[in-house]
C-alpha cells in the first residue's frame, strides 16, 4: 500500500502527478518516447548561442513557456571574449540541475522537508587533451565530484539514500556516466 | 503420439514449485500430473555450477508437508544435495510426475486447456505454471558487440575455472552468481574483472546469527505481494550478494578485491578494443551500503524491542565499500570469456503472447492470471519476498491450492445448472 505522506511536507513538486505519468506511461510505451532538441548559432569567435523552444513527447509536439536561450563562450585568458559559461560548465549545470530536481522530487516522494539544498559540481579538466598536446589525454573530464550540502527533516543516511536514488534516475547523470552513440552531420 | 489424456490439473515443472503445488493438489484430493522436461529438479542437476551452496541454511527448506531432517540445520546445501532433497519429498508425496516430457503449447478455450507435449496432449480444467525463475539466463543485447574471439557463458553453462582458458575473463554481474564465480575465478589465479550494477549488500552472519534466520524472524521474507509500494521494483530486484560456505563467510565487492579481483562499472559498451564500463559505481556502492545500513537498523530494532540483546553478539558493523577507483575501460584483446551473471528471465514460448506483456513476462495477479484456470507458481515476490525461495513456495502454493481448488467447484457447479 502507498504509505499516505505527510501533508506539511512541500518542496513544490508535484508527486501526484508524477506518478501518475508514470502509471499512465508504463502502459503506454510509445508516448514515453520524448525527442529533446536544442538550435544553436554561431555569433562570433568562439561564441554562440544555443536556444530550446520545442520538443516531442506524449505522441505529439509540446513546447517550453517561452524560449530559452544561453550564450556559451571561452573565457578571457583562451583569448576569448568570454560571453557565457563554456560548453563544459554547462554540461556541469546540466549535471547540478539534474541531480537537485531529483532531490526535491525524491524528497518529496519520501515525505521529507527540504529547507536548502545546494551543490558543487568540480570537473577536472586536462586541457592538454582538447589543446592536442597529448594524445593519451581524453578532452573531457577525467572526474567529477558533486558536493551537496542538504538541510532537511531527515536524518543523514535518509539525505544520503535520497542523493542516490536522484543519481540512479538522473537524465545528465547518465549520459555523463555512460557512453552515447553520437551522429552528426552537415546538411 | 498417445491420445489425449484428461486430468484436472496439470502442474509444468517438477522442481520445487511443482512438487509443493502437487502435495497442495493430493492433500486437496485432486487429480493431477507434473510434467517436467528432464528429471525432479532438473536445474538443481544439471544448470548449476560445482560449488554452488544455497544461499539460505539447510532448515530454512520448509516445503508443505516437508522439512530439512539432517544433521546440519545450520550449513547450506549444494545443488546435488537440494536435488536429492527434493527427490525425496517428491517420492514422499508420491508425486504424479511423468519425465522427460516437453510442453510446446497450451491452447485455453471454454473452461478447459489443452497442454500439448512431445509426448501427446493432455487436457485440464487448469493448469499451474512452475517452470521456475531461474532457468532462463539474461543476456544484454550489447554481447553481440563483443570482437568474435571472446566466448560467452553463462551462469547454468559454467561449472568450474578449469572449464576456462588461462586468458582474462570478465564478469559481469555482481550479484549472488557473478560475485561467486568472480570470486572462485580469482581465487585460481585467473585475471578477473567484474561489471557492477546495481547490487544488494549483507553479511553472511550479523551478531552471531545467519542473516536469514534474522530476516525470517523480522517477517522481511513474508512481505507480501499486495502490502509493497513498488512490486515491479521488489520483482527486480537483485539477489542478494551472499555465499553458502561451511565457514559462513562474506562475499562482497572488499573481499572479492582483496582475492585480486578488478572492480568495475556496469558493462555499458564497446569502443574498438576497450570494453566500457560506467561511471555510476560509486553510487552504485553507496546505495548497497546504505540499503545494508538500513536492514541492520532494523535488526538491530527487532532485537532491542524482543530483549535479545544479551543473547545476541554485539553489533559490529561491515565497513563500508572501499573506495578504490573503478576501472572505466578495459582491452577487450586480453579477455578471453564473458560471464553473463545479469540474471534469468523465464520465456515462455508455448503460451499464447496475450497472457504476456510487452517484455515478455507473464501477466498475473499473485500467480493468478487473467484467463480463470491458469495460474504460475515460484516467481519472484509472487505472492512474498520469498516467493522464488526454497522455504518460500511452500506458502504461496497453499494459497494458490485453494484458490484453485475453489474455483474448480465453481466451475463444476456452473457447468451442472
Amino acid at each position: 500500500m502507498t504509505i499516505t505522506e505527510n501533508n506539511t511536507v512541500d518542496n513544490g513538486v508535484n508527486v501526484e502527478a508524477l506518478l501518475g505519468a508514470r502509471e499512465m506511461l508504463s502502459g503506454a510505451p510509445a508516448a514515453a518516447q520524448f525527442t529533446f532538441s536544442a538550435t544553436n548559432e554561431w555569433v562570433n569567435g568562439t561564441h554562440s548561442r544555443s536556444t530550446v523552444s520545442e520538443f516531442f513527447g506524449l505522441g505529439d509536439d509540446q513546447a517550453h513557456r517561452q524560449p530559452y536561450s544561453v550564450d556559451t563562450d571561452h573565457p578571457g585568458i583562451f583569448a576569448s571574449e568570454d560571453n557565457g559559461p563554456t560548453p563544459p560548465e554547462m554540461v556541469l549545470m546540466g549535471l547540478a540541475g539534474c541531480l537537485t530536481a531529483g532531490v526535491a522530487s525524491v524528497a518529496q516522494n519520501r515525505g521529507i522537508q527540504l529547507r536548502s539544498v545546494k551543490s558543487t559540481v568540480e570537473g577536472a579538466l586536462d586541457v592538454a587533451g582538447i589543446l592536442g598536446i597529448d594524445s593519451d589525454v581524453r578532452n573531457g573530464f577525467g572526474g567529477i565530484r558533486v558536493r551537496f550540502e542538504i538541510d532537511a527533516d531527515a536524518t543523514r543516511d535518509e539525505i544520503q539514500a535520497v542523493v542516490a536514488q536522484s543519481q540512479k534516475r538522473s537524465a545528465v547523470f547518465d549520459v555523463v556516466a555512460n557512453p552515447t552513440a553520437i551522429v552528426v552531420e552537415v546538411v | 503420439m498417445n491420445p489425449t489424456r484428461t486430468t484436472d490439473v496439470v502442474v509444468i515443472g517438477g522442481g520445487q514449485a511443482g512438487l509443493a503445488m502437487s502435495q497442495c493438489l493430493t492433500s486437496r484430493s485432486i487429480d493431477h500430473v507434473v510434467l517436467e522436461r528432464g528429471d525432479t529438479a532438473n536445474s538443481w542437476r544439471t544448470e548449476r555450477w560445482d560449488s554452488l551452496r544455497l544461499l539460505t541454511p539447510n532448515w530454512l527448506a520448509r516445503l508443505p508437508g516437508w522439512s530439512y531432517q539432517g544433521d546440519d540445520p545450520d550449513g547450506y546445501m549444494s545443488a546435488v544435495e537440494v536435488a536429492t532433497y527434493l527427490d525425496a519429498y517428491r517420492i514422499s508425496i508420491g508425486t504424479p510426475i511423468r519425465t522427460g516430457v516437453e510442453v510446446t503449447r497450451i491452447t485455453s478455450s471454454g473452461g478447459r486447456h489443452v497442454v500439448e507435449t512431445d509426448d501427446g496432449p493432455w487436457s485440464a480444467r487448469a493448469v499451474v505454471v512452475a517452470t521456475g525463475a531461474c532457468s532462463n539466463p539474461h543476456v544484454p543485447s550489447i554481447a553481440a558487440d563483443m570482437p568474435d574471439h571472446i566466448e560467452h557463458v553463462t551462469p547454468i553453462g559454467y561449472r568450474n575455472p578449469s572449464q576456462l582458458g588461462e586468458g582474462g575473463v570478465l564478469v559481469v554481474g555482481a550479484s549472488a552468481s557473478g560475485l561467486q564465480i568472480a570470486d572462485e575465478l580469482g581465487r585460481s589465479g585467473l585475471d578477473v574483472t567484474l561489471a557492477v550494477g546495481d547490487h544488494v549488500r549483507l553479511p553472511r552472519m550479523y551478531r552471531g546469527m545467519d542473516i536469514h534466520w534474522w530476516m525470517d524472524a523480522v517477517g522481511q521474507l513474508d512481505e507480501r505481494y499486495d502490502e509493497v509500494d513498488d512490486l515491479d521494483r521488489a520483482r527486480r530486484l537483485p539477489s542478494l550478494q551472499l555465499i553458502g560456505s561451511p565457514e559462513r563467510r562474506d562475499l562482497d565487492l572488499t573481499t572479492v578485491a582483496a582475492n585480486g579481483v578488478a572492480l568495475a562499472g556496469r558493462l555499458v559498451g564497446r569502443n574498438g578494443q576497450s570494453a566500457q564500463f560506467s561511471g555510476s559505481f560509486a553510487n552504485m556502492c553507496t546505495s548497497a551500503d546504505l540499503k545494508e545500513r538500513r536492514l541492520l537498523d532494523r535488526l538491530d530494532e527487532y532485537a532491542t524491542s524482543h530483549g535479545l540483546d544479551a543473547e545476541l553478539s554485539e553489533a559490529t558493523r561491515p565497513a563500508p565499500t572501499g573506495s578504490v577507483p573503478p576501472l572505466l575501460e578495459a582491452d577487450l584483446r586480453s579477455i578471453d570469456t564473458i560471464v553473463w551473471a545479469t540474471g534469468f528471465r523465464p520465456t515462455y514460448p508455448w503460451l499464447d503472447s496475450q497472457l504476456l506483456d510487452h517484455k515478455g513476462r507473464l501477466v498475473h495477479d499473485g500467480g493468478v492470471l487473467p484467463v480463470p484456470g491458469l495460474y504460475a507458481l515460484g516467481l519472484p515476490f509472487m505472492r512474498r519476498r520469498k516467493s522464488s525461495f526454497l522455504d518460500g513456495v511452500g506458502p504461496d502454493a497453499t494459497e494458490l491450492a485453494d484458490h484453485l481448488v475453489s474455483y474448480l467447484a465453481h466451475s463444476i457447479a456452473r457447468s451442472h445448472t
